[in-house]
């Protein structure tokens, strides 16, 4: 099992590792100017000069690599070329707001998929077929729209809930669960809808094995093969999606902080992408994708814990 | 109706000598499993040879390495005094139309979006036989496995397990192969079609000569079809030579314990068999 | 001979799947929706009522009216027009990602599934790679450098997509390249590329249109995200940018954003409900791949074929072969019909077994099946794939699937009646006095979990044992089948054991609890014959020593005559003939016994001696 989470956790950081390589060549290579970008569209080509050689971007790519990735892994992720400030204070004051959002809706999908799922799958006829539409309108209805209207009915027209900001967990835990409570929930919706989809149909597919019958002509109580031996084999799908899922609640967190006036990384790196601040989007990139390496470890070890094979392998 | 060919002038066909086949597991320094080792085996022209083992015995790699399915480590494979082993699979199986198979599973052998005109016709066409004249074969194929006209146009999952093998059988006959290697082709199937399936098997031989390498697990059903009879175990022939003396008066011990593990229909013989099986032990 | 007849034609494949889908209202609706917003955004030059980028400041925010149905937004441009218009953007958006996820995903996945080599790994991690990204980081990496433009942003999506498409293509590859139609296929001489063209590519096409269906739909969802995140050509009319300026708006006219809303939505949900019932009609035809048997066994009989019914040959029905003389009708049923004995441990009267389909259609597979096993007795129960013989002793276990029916005259243990029982009182029977040995070992044991627990908890259950007296009983037990290390074996997991072994466990299992009764289904047709005699062995030793009643399901007359003291004969759901052992294989009554007992080879004369064929049918 050591082993496994080892080897996990290198391929985790290797894929980091080609991503954030990938992404950083790639800026330089097709143009992005963040001189241009910080100083903007009326400076002249002298000024433009000079930050340039002030950033050291008149260096050789390959240097700037270097030297970029050299201070990354001591924590060091440069200065923004617009805001002059380090990148890695505007990462620590924004990141908590999206990854509230993107955890959040993840622990909200997970329960509600979990309990959805088994009941549509224990439950056919009319409640897995009502339970199918709502998921199609789910999958369907973008989520930044679905937070509009949520919004628009519930902090503008029923005010129970405020329409813009956050509110920091440790200045008043309550007002955190409140400002957080809408953009969850719009972006939990079609996470649900994926997890349930997905565990109800491993779960039809695990009671039609052969083995729950054996397991029934056992005498054990329906309820205990369910929870225990049908969901255990239901579930490496299940947290699969539940990884993808993840990822998505990132991408979609970035669009529902627009819609509640939310300060995240979604906001710093749109911002950077009008300045083309590469510093900044590296910054984002860099954290979201160690993010991404650490719940798809999270989910791996799960796996493994539930499945004697893969274990094994 | 003719006899059966000569035994003794027998006419070779095949030779297999001294063949090895190792599998080699997944990833990187996996161990190498042996599937064959040192197989010789002939088979003459218009002769069953039977070949009987459990799981794992290396039937069915046999068998799917004379269809070059399965890479060869070493050792001879003539068929017709032409060495075909040291060929590449897809060379090899371009140059033997002589050689084809009949699969055990009837489900998994035809292609479910394919109607039969199209699996029959597919081997023909692919070889330039025209349309209209690769209909025509599929007709005349379709008749001698006994299936009534129509059935060209139907789909595999409209015909019950034995009419799936007859066509399997019919495929198998299109490029008119000089041998078929028939892997478990009557196992998935009941009792009164698999003696039916086995007697078509036998029909045929008998009007076209053509030979059969017969895989089964059942020793009565490879007793029932087989001129001579071969038995493997662990990737090795152990015993072979004419089919009554090897199925009732075996020489190797696991020769007779299979022998005698595999239960008759006679309460009475049965019981004076099993305490004869377990004494064995 | 004469030729075998058929069963009459069914429509050709297209025809049918064309059937299937218009029988589904649910997938018309929504491909009329689709056709009708494809062909809306296409002419909307020629009927959208105004220039989409009209602006009229006299008329801003103005509600609905009869010159401008859906109202005009804040700067008085017209609504509806830019709806329109707005649906060209949406299908550019997604007609540019799904042929870029097509062209990256499919061609990779074919080669990295059928050829399956170094390819397919390096494949497969790029894959995972690409999964593992967040599509609007990357998006806005790509704005950042390349612009704002449909196609650097749709091309970009189309490859993040892409691992979705590759995934379901290797993975269908993978599966059909353990076809034996594939073997066959080079067997007689098709090349590679035209296996793949010809066999594979014909299997995908069904999942993989569903799949696109759905990645249209993302495609329409992340565009407009991207719009409303201000990514776009405010020139360019879409929905995404409606949405964006009526957010601007949302205090003073939040109706604004449900047209886009709602057009979104709706493209969106039509797509997804055409790719499920494009799905649901083609899912009958993948039936018959899905079930993959194991060699050397046959077909478990656990629930009938699907699509058995009406016009579905079976094996054994009379459209193989020679017309069957036995058929129930015409020989006497040698069988006490109706009675069975008072002191006999099991009694069974009239047991039917009806499946309902989904079309409402039913079909009968046990049709009045009476039968009795006394202590201490074996009953063989015979017949043929198709007969009955294992949805009897299902209906007998109460484990019947839901869509079946169940009724008889009588069903008692021990002179319980398990008759109008709720499952939690069947739970009672089950495993604690009638316990079920399954056919194929593998499939019948959880792979999660190790054979001890799995030993351990009916035992706790049943007996309400401790968990200490569970454990040293499962040992005992596992040493009683045979199993030579049963420490060992108690921590392991299935896939570690052999079949044999496995199924020596699942008879511990069965018999962990001391029932009454055992009811083995084909317990020894998934294994080698020389494991065959030790497990049959093993249950007539565990048999006499406990004295239980069994029965035991079989198509072998050889494993009947080996273990069996009564047979019963069962044909087309009816038992036609029960009997003593000894008596039936002496002088077989029914027509259908006799037929079944010539087709046995054991007794036939050795090809070798005569080389003539025996005729059977004589």
């Amino acid at each position: 099992m050591v082993r496994f989470i080892a080897r996990r956790l290198v391929a985790g950081v290797l894929l980091a590792f080609v991503v954030v390589t990938g992404m950083f060549f790639f800026l330089h290579l097709t143009g992005t100017d963040p001189a241009r970008g910080a100083l903007g569209l009326y400076a002249t080509e002298d000024q433009v000069a000079i930050k340039s050689a002030q950033l050291g971007l008149d260096r050789p790519v390959i240097e700037q690599y270097l030297d970029w990735l050299g201070h990354a892994v001591t924590g060091d992720l440069g200065t923004s070329s617009a805001q002059s400030s380090p990148v890695i204070d505007l990462l620590v004051t924004r990141l908590p707001v999206t990854v509230s959002l993107a955890l959040g809706a993840i622990i909200v999908a997970a329960t509600f998929g979990v309990v959805l799922g088994v009941l549509a799958a224990v439950n056919p006829g009319r409640f897995d077929r009502a339970l199918q539409i709502v998921m199609v309108i789910g999958f369907a209805l973008p989520n930044f729209w679905v937070a509009i209207i949520f919004a628009i009915v519930f902090a503008v027209g029923l005010r129970w809930f405020p329409a813009t900001g956050y509110v920091h967990l440790l200045d008043s835990p309550v007002g955190w669960l409140l400002s957080i409570t809408l953009p969850v929930a719009a972006l939990a919706l079609g996470s649900i809808a994926a997890i349930a989809q997905q565990l109800r149909n491993s779960v039809i597919n695990v009671y039609s094995q052969d083995y729950v019958r054996t397991l029934r002509s056992r005498g054990l109580p329906p309820r205990t093969i369910l929870l225990t031996h049908v969901l255990r084999n239901a579930s490496p799908p299940a947290l699969t999606m539940l990884s993808l899922q993840f990822i998505a609640a990132m991408s979609g967190a970035a669009i529902i902080e627009r819609v509640f006036g939310l300060q995240g990384i979604g906001s710093v790196a749109i911002n950077a992408s009008g300045n083309s601040d590469i510093q900044v989007i590296m910054g984002v990139l860099l954290f979201t994708v160690l993010l991404v390496v650490l719940v798809n470890l999270i989910v791996d070890i799960l796996y493994g814990a539930l499945n004697p094979k893969v274990r094994a392998a | 109706m003719t006899g059966p060919p000569p035994l003794a002038a027998r006419d070779t066909l095949l030779t297999v000598s001294d063949l090895n086949v190792t599998y080699r597991g997944r990833g990187f320094r996996a161990p190498q499993f042996r599937a064959l080792t040192d197989v010789s085996i002939d088979i003459g022209r218009g002769e069953t040879v039977g070949l009987v083992g459990e799981s794992g015995s290396g039937k069915t790699t046999l068998g799917r390495a004379l269809l070059g399915l399965v890479p060869i480590d070493s050792g001879s494979v003539r068929f017709e005094s032409a060495e075909i082993a040291g060929l590449s699979d897809g060379q090899r199986r371009r140059r033997s139309p002589d050689i084809q198979v009949v699969f055990q599973d009837p489900y998994s052998s035809l292609n479910p979006a394919m109607t039969v005109e199209a699996i029959l016709s597919e081997p023909l066409t692919v070889r330039g036989v025209s349309r209209g004249h690769a209909r025509r074969r599929v007709r005349e194929l379709l008749d001698q496995v006994q299936l009534a006209a129509g059935a060209e146009r139907r789909y595999p999952r409209e015909f019950s397990g034995g009419q799936r093998q007859r066509i399997a059988i019919a495929r198998a006959l299109a490029l008119e192969p000089k041998l078929i290697i028939c892997d478990e082709p009557v196992s998935a199937l009941d009792l009164s079609t698999q003696a039916r399936v086995l007697d078509l098997f036998i029909e045929i031989q008998e009007r076209t000569g053509v030979a059969y390498l017969f895989i089964s697990h059942d020793i009565s059903v490879v007793r029932y079809i087989s001129h001579r009879v071969a038995v493997m175990l662990r990737g090795e022939i152990i015993e072979s030579g004419d089919g009554e003396s090897v199925t009732s008066s075996p020489e190797h011990d696991y020769t007779r314990r299979l022998l005698l593990a595999s239960p008759v229909p006679d309460p009475l013989r049965q019981a004076e068999r099993r305490a004869r099986y377990l004494s064995l032990q | 001979m004469t030729d075998i007849p058929i069963a009459p034609a069914a429509p050709a494949a297209p025809l049918r799947r064309l059937g299937r889908f218009a029988a589904n209202p649910l997938g018309i609706v929504a491909a009329s929706v689709l056709a009708l917003i494809v062909l809306a955004s296409v002419c909307a030059p020629f009927f959208a009522p105004y220039d989409p980028n009209l602006i009229v400041l006299a008329e801003t925010l103005q509600p609905p009216s009869a010159t401008h149905p859906l109202g005009t937004d804040a700067s008085g441009r017209d609504v509806l027009s830019r709806i329109l218009w707005g649906g060209q953007v949406s299908l550019k958006a997604g007609s540019i990602m799904i042929a870029t996820a097509i062209a990256v995903g499919v061609p990779t996945g074919l080669i990295a599934g059928y050829f399956a080599r170094t390819f397919d790994g390096v494949a497969s991690w790029v894959s995972n790679l690409l999964m593992s990204l967040p599509e609007i980081l990357i998006l806005i990496v790509v704005i950042t450098s390349l612009g704002s433009g449909l196609a650097p942003t749709m091309i970009t999506l189309g490859i993040l997509a892409s691992p979705d498409l590759f995934r379901l293509t290797r993975s269908v590859v993978i599966n059909v390249r353990e076809e034996l139609y594939i073997d066959a296929a080079k067997v007689s001489g098709l090349s590679d590329t035209r296996i793949i063209f010809r066999h594979i590519v014909s299997v995908i096409l069904g999942p993989l249109l569903v799949r696109c269906s759905f990645v249209f739909g993302l495609a329409i969802i992340v565009q407009s995200g991207l719009e409303f995140l201000g990514f776009g050509d405010p020139t360019r009319p879409s929905w995404g940018g409606m949405l964006s300026s009526a957010f601007q708006t949302i205090y003073r006219a939040p109706e604004l954003v449900f047209a886009p809303g709602m057009a979104i939505g709706v493209s969106v949900m039509s797509l997804v409900i055409l790719g499920a019932a494009i799905a649901d009609s083609l899912g009958a035809e993948r039936a018959p791949t899905a079930r993959r048997r194991s060699t050397g066994t046959r077909r478990s009989t656990g629930t009938p074929a699907p699509g058995a019914g009406p016009g579905t040959p079976q094996e054994g029905t009379p459209q193989e072969g020679t017309p069957q003389e036995g058929t129930p009708q015409e020989g006497t049923l040698t069988t006490d019909v109706g009675q069975t004995p008072a002191d006999a441990l099991l009694r069974v009267e009239n047991l039917r077994v009806t499946y309902r389909g989904e079309d409402g259609t039913s079909n009968a597979v046990v049709e009045g099946a009476t039968l009795h096993v006394h202590r201490g007795e074996v009953l063989g129960l015979v017949g043929e794939s198709g007969s009955g013989k294992s949805q009897t002793s299902f209906g007998i276990l109460g484990l019947l699937p839901p869509e079946a029916t169940l009724s008889a005259a009588r069903i008692t243990l021990g002179g319980e009646s398990l008759l109008g029982r709720s499952e939690r009182e069947l739970q009672r029977f089950r495993g604690g006095r009638m316990a079920y040995v399954p056919q194929e070992p593998m499939s019948n044991l959880d792979p999660s979990f190790t054979i001890g627990s799995q030993l351990i908890k009916p035992m706790r259950h049943q007996l309400g044992a401790s968990r200490a007296e569970a454990t040293t009983r499962a040992h005992e037990l596992l040493d009683r089948v045979g199993i030579p290390d049963p420490v060992l074996t108690m921590a392991s997991y299935p896939h570690q054991l052999s079949g044999g072994m496995a199924q020596r466990v699942l008879i511990a299992g069965a018999v962990s609890c001391d029932p009454e009764l055992l009811i083995a289904d084909e317990p020894t047709t998934a294994l080698d014959v020389t494991v065959q005699a030790e497990v049959l062995n093993l249950l007539r030793e565990l048999q006499r020593e406990r004295n239980m009643g069994m029965i035991l399901v079989t198509h072998n007359f050889g494993v009947v005559a080996d273990i069996c003291d009564r047979v019963a004969v069962m044909q087309n759901g009816v038992i036609v003939e029960q009997r003593p052992v000894l008596e039936l294989f002496a002088d077989p009554h029914h027509a259908y016994t006799r037929m079944l007992l010539a087709s046995t080879l054991e007794n036939a004369p050795p090809r070798s001696r005569h080389g003539v064929r025996r005729e059977v049918d004589s």
